[in-house]
């Protein structure tokens, strides 16, 4: 990015703005805004060179909050902004903020294209499983059943598993935390922004206004132990309070939950690879739901491939050097030419 | 004027000269009409001729062959004097099958020159094309044109016969057997065109040979067959001494947008998607990689208006293009350009609309879009092209305004302009001057803040991009503050804003040309035109001028903000009249911004005017009629 010889040390406390912060009391988003803060400064990276591109909704007031480059945009549109951003200016770092309805309804076909193009952007996604700055209705990861003031009878309306659609876009890296989970969600945080290519963090928020407690689940002492498997690469799929319970794979190829001992070792279980070139694992992975099995919390993917800004701009060089510099005179002479005298 | 030739083997034939010449190729989409129509242009442009082109193709890549939907027709005016016009009625009409000839004969005029391919009149070609008898056994039908009925598939497969091509691929150059009967019967030199077969099949050696033997046995029969009784020159034309090339409305949209970011020391971002007729602005900047041009096709037209903005938030002199459809998917985008001030050029190659509308013919009904077609008040400058050459220029100066005056400008073309074809004089370089801007580096607040939206005299925000130390700011689709650029719900500060964003724009008649006139600029009529309509509506102010009538023309190039003089200009004549090619759009402008009695002819055929209904309504206005 640039010589760090220079560089002022920057603390959290740079990467404030001068807004006043406005969400709600208690809102998830203080947390990642924090953890945020948090992880810049250790990136060797001057503010100046940071931009934050936020679509609408709670979480995409965020670029507000940060004193870098930023924009607010429209619906869903984020991933697109940031593209044209990032192929003109590939020396920024460029973060998409982003929620569940912004990036999955509205933006859905966005999101999948910046994925499958493997732009370089860090992208989060605050899954809330509600809309809440339009005051309640449904998204596109609520639960079935779900009922709001648009859906009084129950929606029926199948979710989405965003780290699934990011898979399946083939994304190169995804992953999943929670807003008050302040340490693992800097860790992903922070390997995202080392990532180069789309890296998709999904962060799981609490909206405690419209959807309280919807994470629980992942997020309460005691509780997260038993509900959540920490994705560590190289290492086997274990979880519980006692560590004493584990993920393999049976004979369909599917996962099931057994417990260590009585004749089960580590060996027998299933060893996470986020490496893996084939992102069937990690799809599985993806599809285990909260509260049929533990849902894997961490790192799903991580694996290298070709940005489309690099890409591009390598090809702007490639042609240049074969066809020369540009020379205008060249261009309008172009084709059959004729002189009137 | 007429001569004639004392030829080699005994045959005398009559050489006419003439001074335009309207030819109309037309045949099944597949049978390669627009090939043939674009290599007579470049002979007759190389040459030396003033040309002009219209084609006409179906939306259908390939509609059922034969049928009277799938026909591909192009027409071509080349003339030893300045045309502006591909010509209203057609000299000489070549058609390749039944339902060719049943679209077409209708624009024949009478004692043109028809030549028809009859070994395509067989039974089921007729029948598809509607014909319950053959057309060309009807003597009386055709009575008033010069009918040269030639079995060109046979023909052509008899020029072919020893090079081993598959039947289907040798019929596949009676093309170039009409091409070369046309170019006989115009005298053209076809070298431009035998080069080009050469290059375009080197890698078929088998297939170029074909293609020049079949031009060749076509050039042949029109030298051998009596039934030629006179063949016709087009002397050049007296153009403006310079270097010339072809240029189409798409490449000159493209070559205009590039050259104004190289001038500056800019390069250009370019997010599209592929929508006719404006994809070969795309297609053309694609190639130009080497003057830094990026592009990409990207989802959708939202992806593209939006990733234009955020390459002009980069720096970047960002371009999106498209057509009604794709531009009405871009409005919210286009939105947050206006209200963040970033500039950008959208081109708009309108389109018979409303809706899918005709994909494929011409229409200018997107005006009042682009005046209004946005949520909120929200103005933006509208530049027009006028002809498929001043492209050129209409999209450096689109780019010009949105740079100096950090907004989002339309640039209007048309499917008429995009696909049409004129000579062009190739600029100087010296002339291109570069835009001025700068992207400001310093803070510009007293206590070394920035102000992103501290304006200039002109109300022009500053342009600080990301990676800028200490300019660090946030810009987006809320209200701002004046000034500081922050979020603001504050009312009066929204009606200081919208007030302002009006007024800058509004300022920008300060610094484009005043409307010029072409005649006199007062008089009994004035005719207000704008856009591709150009050619049509000067040939026949021009027409009438020379007939001794009060008639003047203001053809508008710059449609938002009009001109400072247009209103004074429109008052000094007792009537206004407005062809345009939607149901009144400029004159609903006109009328509602100057309050003058302006009268329209209008039409929605997905076609261009022709010079007589022109000339017609200005004499029915005048009162002559």
């Amino acid at each position: 990015m640039s010589t760090s010889i220079d560089l002022p040390v920057l603390t959290p406390k740079d990467f404030a703005s001068d807004q006043e912060v406005r969400w709600c009391p208690r809102c998830g988003d203080y947390s990642i805004l924090a953890q945020v803060k948090k992880v810049l400064p250790t990136l060797g990276i001057p503010k100046e060179n940071f931009v934050f591109v936020s679509g609408i909704g709670c979480s995409s007031r965020f670029p507000y909050y940060m004193n870098t480059y930023g924009m607010h945009s429209i619906h869903g549109r984020a991933p697109a902004i940031a593209t044209g951003l990032k192929v003109v200016r590939p020396d920024l770092q460029v973060w998409v903020i982003t929620g569940d309805g912004d990036a999955l309804s509205i933006g859905g076909n966005h999101f999948m294209h910046m994925i499958r193009r493997n732009v370089n952007l860090k992208v989060i996604l605050f899954n809330n499983q509600i809309y809440g700055l339009t005051k309640g209705q449904y998204s596109p990861t609520s639960p079935q059943g779900k009922r709001t003031k648009s859906t009084p009878y129950g929606s029926v309306d199948a979710p989405l598993t965003p780290v699934s659609v990011a898979l399946g876009a083939r994304a190169s890296f995804v992953a999943r935390s929670v807003d008050v989970d302040i340490q693992h969600l800097c860790m992903v945080l922070e390997r995202a922004a080392h990532h180069k290519g789309t890296a998709v963090v999904e962060v799981y928020q609490d909206c405690n206004v419209f959807n309280s407690g919807a994470f629980d689940f992942a997020s309460k002492k005691g509780e997260k132990e038993e509900n959540c498997i920490y994705l560590e690469h190289g290492k086997p799929l274990i979880f519980g309070k006692a560590r004493d319970k584990g993920v393999r794979l049976n004979s369909q190829n599917q996962p099931e939950i057994v417990e260590l001992g009585k004749g089960i070792s580590e060996d027998d279980l299933l060893f996470h690879d986020e490496k893996a070139d084939d992102p069937t694992l990690a799809f599985l992975l993806s599809q285990m739901r909260y509260p049929d099995s533990p849902e894997p919390m961490g790192v799903f993917r991580a694996i290298d491939r070709p940005t489309y800004d690099d890409e591009l701009n390598d090809q702007v060089r490639d042609v240049t050097e074969k066809l020369g510099p540009a020379s205008l005179e060249a261009m309008l002479n172009s084709g059959d030419t004729w002189t009137v005298a | 004027m007429s001569a004639v030739d004392a030829e080699t083997n005994g045959n005398f034939r009559t050489t006419e000269q003439v001074d335009a010449v309207v030819i109309r190729f037309c045949g099944d989409s597949g049978d390669g009409m627009q090939l043939v129509g674009t290599q007579f242009t470049n002979v007759s442009a190389v040459f030396g001729n003033d040309v002009s082109t219209l084609p006409d193709f179906p939306a259908e890549i390939r509609a059922p062959a034969g049928t009277l939907g799938g026909v591909s027709g192009y027409q071509l005016c080349f003339s030893s004097t300045d045309i502006y016009t591909p010509g209203d009625e057609v000299d000489t009409l070549v058609a390749m099958n039944p339902a060719a000839l049943k679209t077409n004969l209708a624009d024949l005029k009478r004692g043109g020159t028809l030549i028809v391919n009859a070994d395509a009149f067989g039974k089921s070609d007729l029948s598809k094309a509607g014909y319950e008898s053959n057309p060309l056994d009807d003597d009386d039908a055709l009575a008033g044109y010069r009918v040269h009925k030639i079995d060109m598939t046979r023909l052509t497969r008899d020029a072919v016969a020893d090079l081993g091509l598959s039947l289907k691929e040798a019929d596949r150059c009676k093309n170039f057997f009409a091409l070369g009967l046309v170019y006989w019967l115009y005298d053209r030199d076809p070298s431009t065109t035998q080069e080009w077969v050469k290059s375009k099949f080197a890698k078929r050696p088998e297939l170029a040979q074909a293609n020049l033997a079949a031009l060749k046995a076509g050039s042949d029969i029109g030298y051998s067959t009596q039934a030629f009784t006179v063949h016709y020159k087009v002397p050049p034309a007296k153009l403006p001494p310079g270097k010339y090339r072809k240029i189409t409305g798409n490449e000159a949209v493209a070559f205009g947008l590039v050259t104004a970011a190289h001038v500056s020391g800019k390069e250009l971002f370019y997010a599209g998607y592929p929508i006719t007729p404006a994809s070969d602005i795309l297609h053309e900047l694609s190639k130009l990689k080497n003057f830094g041009v990026r592009t990409a096709q990207v989802e959708d037209e939202i992806a593209a208006i939006t990733a234009a903005v955020g390459a002009s938030f980069g720096g970047a002199f960002a371009v999106t293009a498209s057509s009604g459809p794709g531009i009405a998917l871009k409005s919210e985008g286009i939105g947050l350009g206006v209200i963040t001030e970033l500039p950008m050029v959208i081109v708009n190659v309108q389109r018979g609309g409303p809706s899918t509308g005709l994909p494929t013919k011409t229409e200018q009904a997107d005006l009042l879009m682009s005046m209004f077609g946005r949520n909120g008040e929200c103005p933006m400058p509208i530049v027009s092209c006028s002809t498929p050459g001043d492209a050129f220029d209409a999209a450096r100066e689109a780019m010009r305004l949105a740079v100096e005056f950090m907004t989002p400008v339309f640039l209007l073309s048309d499917g008429y302009i995009a696909n049409g074809a004129e000579p062009w004089k190739i600029p100087n370089l010296s002339d291109l001057k570069p835009i001025d801007f700068k992207h400001t580096r310093e803070p510009n607040g007293k206590d070394g803040e920035y102000l992103p939206y501290l304006r200039n005299d002109r109300l022009v925000r500053p342009w600080a991009v990301p990676g800028t130390p200490g300019l660090e700011h946030r810009v987006g689709g809320l209200e701002k503050w004046d000034v500081t650029g922050n979020v603001s719900y504050d009312a009066d500060n929204h009606q200081h804003m919208i007030d302002t964003r009006a007024k800058k724009v509004a300022g920008i008649a300060d610094h484009i040309p005043e409307q010029p006139v072409e005649g006199p600029d007062s008089g009994e009529l004035l005719v207000v035109s704008w856009g591709g309509t150009y050619g049509s509506i000067r040939t026949a102010v021009q027409r009438a001028q020379r007939a001794g009538h009060s008639v003047s023309l203001a053809h508008i190039r710059y449609l938002s903000p009009f001109p400072r003089n247009l209103g004074d200009l429109l008052k000094r004549f007792d009537k206004v009249l407005v062809p345009e090619l939607n149901n009144g759009q400029l004159r609903f402008l006109l009328r509602a911004k100057y309050l003058v009695d302006a009268q329209g002819l209008n039409k929605m055929k997905g076609k261009p005017f022709l010079v007589s209904e022109v000339y017609d309504a200005i004499l029915q206005h005048l009162g002559k009629a």
